[in-house]
């Protein structure tokens, strides 16, 4: 997590890591890539050769939030995730498919996991995809957003086929994001060594913080 | 599981994943397996409650050390060396970017019966106590010569040959006293026994220079290290081989490694069987096939105090040279604390080790206990030092050696690059992975 102010503009960017989870084809790549690309596959394999995406979303006239989008690179499947893919996670969203009731049951028990192992403030978000299966739906709405309240999670139902709610799902979890606590933080945590200096792109896309 | 694979790696130390990483990357369907339920083998870093649990099973953990989740203990006491090869091959590979670095503060020697920082630069140099006024001129001039050197330009080599003299001979030509030695050859050149003191001094020169560079590099150290502990360094592999195809299982038995004709084509776990050509993994799942090199010890020690006269330094290094104490093998502390997110606020973790040489090797580490204050909680370690008996070619089965004495990863990347080139037939070559390789999901 990072945040800088341009001084000239007076506009704030801050950057998150966002960690995706849930049982495996339930469509947490689909939903990165319709939010990331707004591209859909419906023969997707399963995730290849991608460890994370960005993604930028302008808040407001003067906030930029980028996302830096983590994929479980299959390695949930057999249930050996490790867990470097929860440090540091600012946000998660926990996917599971509206069509199989077994999948609400499995990202319950990663929220749990989540609770357990990821920062004490993670902002954790519940989508129920697949929404343009409707007709097939074994998991009633009313059910897991009760689920999802109880629990303080953020809850949307999404279709990473149709785009339904895909944009609505992480500008709802842009905003919970905490801009100010994180900028004044940023300035007092101690920085580590950067080992790839050399290959940073931009300024912009490193941690040092403030760019002023 | 029940599948044919072009590899399949039994256990997920550090060695296995990077071997997987870059399998994986280089294209090959990799299957890797763990039969304990948690990343890293015997290179992991666990929680307090899996370290109470491995070492006093049925204790319970002591309450004042706070929260569990703020500890990740390593097994193994190393350093990245900020030069050195695995550093290298993290940059290549951009594993980099799923792991913070912070500099580990101060490098410390022991003489004369306490403890001195090894000088980070010139002005720490002048006025280390570690000796008098006219070494530290023979010193420089020693140094002067190292950097100097050129291979092919006879005019700076002084009269000296590296592959035909000794590293004595060297010391000799520029009459550096025995506690010079003892410091150059093991707090720099990081040798654990004088052996080398009679070999062609190449190696050590060379050793000497990476102990510099990587000194220079970031200043305060030579040595890195990942926040949240070295486990994290085999789990970053392993997250590049998953990216590139890799299929992980912890927590899954291996029963049998199945051979035809002598030849190994497969695992056996229950009733599933993965076969591959090629199976690699660490000693601890070829128990019949390895020997015995050496024994060591490693004293997990939880402080709640920095270790005296070190400037109160967050994470140090303290080499405890043979000869000082009257021993064949150096002992080594290596300290980091709560700022390293490897302990909770206000602890130290200082792991104590060394090769044992007696029936009493907790005796043996006495003068180093000596040095680190009061203890609130010890855990020992008693490991044997492995390595394959045959290179493999024969029944293809790759086995790595075990993690040894040393401070820094450097064996442990020449262990990879030796079983890539004994499974390959040729030697490994990095190429540098393409930034925008991850931003890119590829269907």
């Amino acid at each position: 997590m990072a945040v800088a102010r341009d001084s000239t503009s007076s506009t704030r960017f801050a950057q998150f890591k966002l960690v995706l989870l849930g049982e495996s084809a339930v469509g947490k790549s689909s939903l990165v890539l319709r939010f990331v690309k707004d591209q859909f596959d419906d023969y997707r394999e399963s995730t290849i050769g991608a460890a994370f995406l960005t993604q930028t979303i302008a808040l407001d006239e003067s906030t930029t939030i980028k996302f830096e989008i983590w994929d479980t690179a299959g390695q949930e499947r057999y249930k050996s995730l490790a867990p470097m893919y929860y440090r540091n996670a600012n946000c998660a969203v926990v996917v599971y498919d509206i069509t199989q009731a077994a999948s609400l049951d499995k990202a319950k028990s990663w929220v749990k996991e989540l609770q357990r192992q990821a920062n004490e403030n993670i902002i954790i978000a519940l989508a129920g995809n697949k929404l343009d299966l409707d007709g097939k739906r074994q998991v009633e709405t009313a059910a897991a957003e009760a689920y999802a309240s109880e629990s303080g999670l953020l809850f949307f139902e999404t279709s990473a086929k149709s785009g339904e709610n895909v944009t609505e799902l992480f500008t709802a979890i842009a905003k919970r994001l905490p801009l100010e606590t994180a900028s004044s933080r940023q300035r007092t945590a101690p920085k580590g060594v950067d080992l790839s200096r050399p290959n940073r792109r931009a300024p912009a896309a490193s941690n040092n913080g403030c760019t002023c | 599981m029940d599948e044919q694979y072009d590899v399949i790696v039994l256990g997920t130390g550090l060695t296995e994943c990077i071997l997987s990483g870059i399998f994986s990357v280089e294209g090959k369907k990799v299957l890797h397996i763990d039969r304990q339920d948690h990343y890293g083998g015997e290179s992991a870093s666990l929680s307090l409650s899996q370290i109470y649990e491995k070492f006093r099973p049925g204790e319970p953990v002591r309450q004042s050390l706070g929260r569990d989740r703020d500890w990740n203990v390593d097994l193994i006491p190393k350093f990245l060396m900020a030069n050195g090869e695995l550093t290298n091959i993290l940059m290549h590979t951009n594993v980099t970017r799923y792991m913070e670095f912070k500099q580990i503060s101060g490098s410390y020697v022991y003489r004369d019966r306490r403890i001195a920082k090894v000088p980070s630069n010139e002005m720490e140099a002048i006025r280390s106590p570690l000796m008098g006024l006219f070494e530290k001129r023979r010193m420089k001039r020693f140094f002067e010569f190292i950097s100097n050197y050129e291979e092919g330009n006879p005019s700076t080599y002084q009269g000296l040959n590296l592959d035909r003299n000794s590293m004595l001979e060297v010391y000799t030509k520029f009459g550096l006293e025995a506690g010079t030695k003892d410091f150059i050859g093991h707090a720099m050149a990081l040798y654990l026994d004088d052996d080398y003191l009679t070999k062609p001094a190449r190696e050590t020169v060379e050793r000497i220079l990476l102990y510099a560079k990587s000194m220079a590099r970031f200043g305060k150290s030579p040595y890195l290290y990942p926040l949240y502990g070295l486990g994290e360094l085999p789990q970053g592999f392993a997250r590049l081989s998953a990216i590139y195809g890799g299929t992980y299982m912890l927590d899954k038995p291996v029963d049998e490694v199945v051979y035809e004709n002598g030849v190994a084509v497969g695992v056996r776990s229950g009733d599933e069987t993965a076969r591959a050509k090629i199976i690699i993994g660490d000693p601890t799942y070829f128990p019949t096939k390895v020997r015995k090199t050496g024994k060591v010890i490693r004293v997990i020690c939880v402080l709640t105090r920095p270790i005296p006269n070190t400037d109160n330094a967050d994470s140090l290094q303290i080499v405890i040279p043979q000869n000082q104490i009257g021993r064949k093998h150096d002992i080594y502390i290596a300290m980091v604390s709560a700022s390293h997110k490897v302990a909770s606020e206000g602890h130290y973790l200082a792991i104590v080790s060394t090769i044992i040489e007696t029936d009493n090797p907790l005796n043996e580490i006495t003068p180093a206990m000596h040095l680190l204050g009061p203890v609130v909680e010890k855990f020992v370690g008693i490991t044997d030092l492995l390595e394959p008996v045959e290179d493999g070619t024969k029944d293809h089965v790759y086995i790595s050696k075990s993690y040894d004495a040393t401070s820094h990863f450097e064996t442990t990347t020449d262990d990879v690059k030796d079983i890539y080139e004994r499974i390959e037939g040729k030697p490994l070559v990095l190429k540098k992975r393409p930034v925008d390789d991850e931003d890119n999901f590829t269907a």
